[in-house]
């Protein structure tokens, strides 16, 4: 890497290093939505327990491949691309958007980088209480039961990290999308009232994936939700076997490749017809 | 080649527009009719380096669009300009690198951050080296008397403070060329006269070309070189603040009581108010003077140029389209 692109790249990582330090700062809201989040967990875990005892078929999860599946889908549940930054919509709507194309950077690159920050840093602060509580509480006040066992294998955990780097860089391409829409659509109300009606189920967080009838499999096989949640944590519990997961975060990539390339065509798009309030 | 250089500049928008009341509203949603507004109609002006020019014009002129396209924000829907020998819109990114812009009414600093985490960050995306930071913000810190609020985050930063820091937030990759979008509006007199005195010392010393509209008469006679009058999208000025000012005078007398004036004399008043009468002269004013005192008994007297305000405002309604 040369002296200049080097700078380049630090420039963008200060953005969002910037950006997460000021998100950082909301931790009224984390823990507020760690204590939503844990009762959400009890409530699914109680629902899945009842859907174990009642049923005598083998089913396509085990209820350990299910407690994973609740437990880490609540503490990822930040990361889901279910609503748009609220500084970046502001930006937009008064018209702020002219400082940033003052800046010597690439406006979509710009964006991403504080986009990145925007998922990474409330992820950050609930899923680790949550990983603490759901590993190490629970036993320890008698649900061991229904506690996150740990990852299938080394090699398992070791991919789902992986995995969910790629889950972030996903989310936040499409957040991206998201981002350069509200160029036409001015108000993110839209999408925050739409997309956390959607993005969950299609990435699994109601019902597990594998869980949904056999016909609906192709279909939900083929869609970008699925490398947010379903892939990670399926990962984690050997669910995916090792070998598998190699060609599942390949396809995370694909899909972040493709809506990376569409978010930034319709960048192109909106560019053309930005006109900047108050000219 | 001039540092700036615009000819025939032309900018028009389309603006969706829909008839008042709920009808209007109803059919707005199935048939959008759209107006055409030109904001700005064959400018051509040219500024050389370390120039220092205002650009006025009423609210809607085409002001603010001008600077959006020198400095590569808006394509312009015809046209040529070039700025350091670059189209600015078509090289954005490198052409950005080399020049500063405030938007008084509103700020680039980060709200939630100090306003030195906003200086570091914008060192940051200039790619400004540690030395040239340091040097460069330790100057502006002492110029702007910045040290007590770096550490204030924006939000709590009254508005004459916050358009100190944004004035800083513009310079820390040192720029060729400034552009002020109202820099002073809402400013308290120290504000604004602290403001002054710093583009000024920036464009002596640095040989900064600053552009800056303005609706201040008084930023441009205390700054401005040069002027560039423009209304309706269309340039009606490029002169001197001189130029701007006829050979006519007011003559302000305080008589001793109400006087009795001549005819002729009294077709020279415009304003009168018990015995003090404001006369307005074009030309030989001595001579105007002299035939006055001769004439009549005065306490005290007093020869100004009329207000800018009124020479500028009597363009603008000149200009009507």
């Amino acid at each position: 890497m040369n002296a200049i692109s080097k700078s380049l790249w630090h420039a963008y990582l200060a953005v969002a290093v910037t950006r997460f330090k000021m998100v950082l700062q909301y931790r009224a809201a984390a823990f507020a939505g760690f204590g939503t989040q844990l009762f959400w967990g009890f409530i699914k875990v109680m629902v899945f327990v009842a859907f174990f005892e009642a049923t005598n078929e083998v089913q396509p999860m085990t209820f350990s491949e299910v407690l994973v599946y609740i437990w880490l889908g609540q503490g990822l549940l930040a990361l889901l691309p279910w609503n748009v930054d609220a500084e970046i919509a502001n930006d937009i709507r008064t018209g702020g958007v002219v400082y940033e194309l003052l800046r010597p950077l690439d406006l979509y690159s710009f964006w991403f980088a504080r986009t990145l920050a925007f998922r990474a840093a409330p992820t950050l602060l609930r899923l680790t209480p949550m990983l603490i509580f759901a590993y190490w509480v629970l036993p320890l006040i008698g649900f061991s039961e229904w506690a996150l066992p740990l990852p299938d294998s080394f090699a398992s955990g070791l991919l789902f990290v992986f995995s969910v780097v790629a889950t972030l860089a996903l989310s936040t391409a499409f957040t991206m999308v998201m981002h350069v829409a509200l160029i036409w659509t001015i108000s993110g109300e839209g999408f925050n009232r739409m997309m956390p009606g959607i993005v969950p189920v299609f990435a699994g967080l109601i019902v597990p994936l594998p869980l949904f009838p056999d016909w609906l499999q192709p279909f939900l096989y083929w869609q970008p939700f699925r490398g947010m949640a379903d892939v990670p944590f399926r990962i984690y519990s050997g669910h995916i076997p090792v070998d598998e997961a190699f060609f599942e975060i390949a396809m995370q990539w694909f899909w972040f490749a493709v809506i990376v390339v569409l978010g930034y065509r319709l960048l192109i798009r909106a560019r053309t017809r930005l006109v900047v309030q108050g000219g | 080649m001039p540092q700036i250089f615009v000819e025939n500049l032309e900018k028009r928008f389309r603006v969706a527009e829909r008839k008042a009341g709920l009808w209007g509203a109803v059919r707005g949603l199935v048939h959008r009719r759209y107006r055409e507004v030109e904001a700005l109609h064959e400018v051509s002006f040219s500024i050389e380096q370390g120039e220092l020019v205002g650009y006025i014009g009423p609210n809607g002129a085409g002001k603010s669009t001008t600077i959006k396209i020198l400095s590569g924000i808006l394509v312009p829907s015809g046209g040529r300009c070039e700025v350091n020998g670059l189209i600015p819109w078509e090289n954005r990114i490198k052409h950005v690198a080399h020049i500063g812009v405030v938007f008084g009414q509103r700020t680039q600093l980060w709200w939630d951050l100090p306003v030195i985490e906003s200086f570091e960050l914008l060192r940051d995306i200039y790619r400004v080296s540690p030395a040239d930071f340091t040097r460069t913000s330790d100057e502006l810190i002492e110029l702007l008397e910045l040290s007590p609020l770096l550490d204030v985050p924006v939000r709590q930063l009254s508005l004459g403070q916050r358009m100190r820091c944004d004035l800083a937030a513009s310079l820390i990759h040192q720029p060729d060329i400034l552009f002020l979008d109202e820099p002073t509006i809402g400013l308290d007199a120290v504000a604004k006269l602290a403001m002054r005195s710093f583009v000024q010392r920036q464009n002596k010393e640095r040989g900064t070309t600053v552009l800056l509209t303005t609706h201040d008469m008084d930023d441009i006679e205390a700054l401005c070189t040069r002027l560039l009058l423009i209304n309706h999208g269309t340039l009606l000025m490029d002169g001197t603040v001189k130029d701007l000012r006829s050979d006519e005078r007011r003559v302000l007398v305080d008589f001793e009581g109400v006087p009795q004036l001549s005819a002729e004399h009294a077709s020279f008043a415009r304003e009168r108010n018990g015995s003090r009468v404001i006369f307005r002269v074009r030309g030989r004013v001595p001579e105007f003077i002299a035939d006055i005192t001769a004439h009549y008994s005065v306490h005290d007297l007093m020869v100004e140029h009329p207000p800018i305000e009124e020479t500028v405002a009597e363009l603008y309604r000149k200009s009507v389209r």
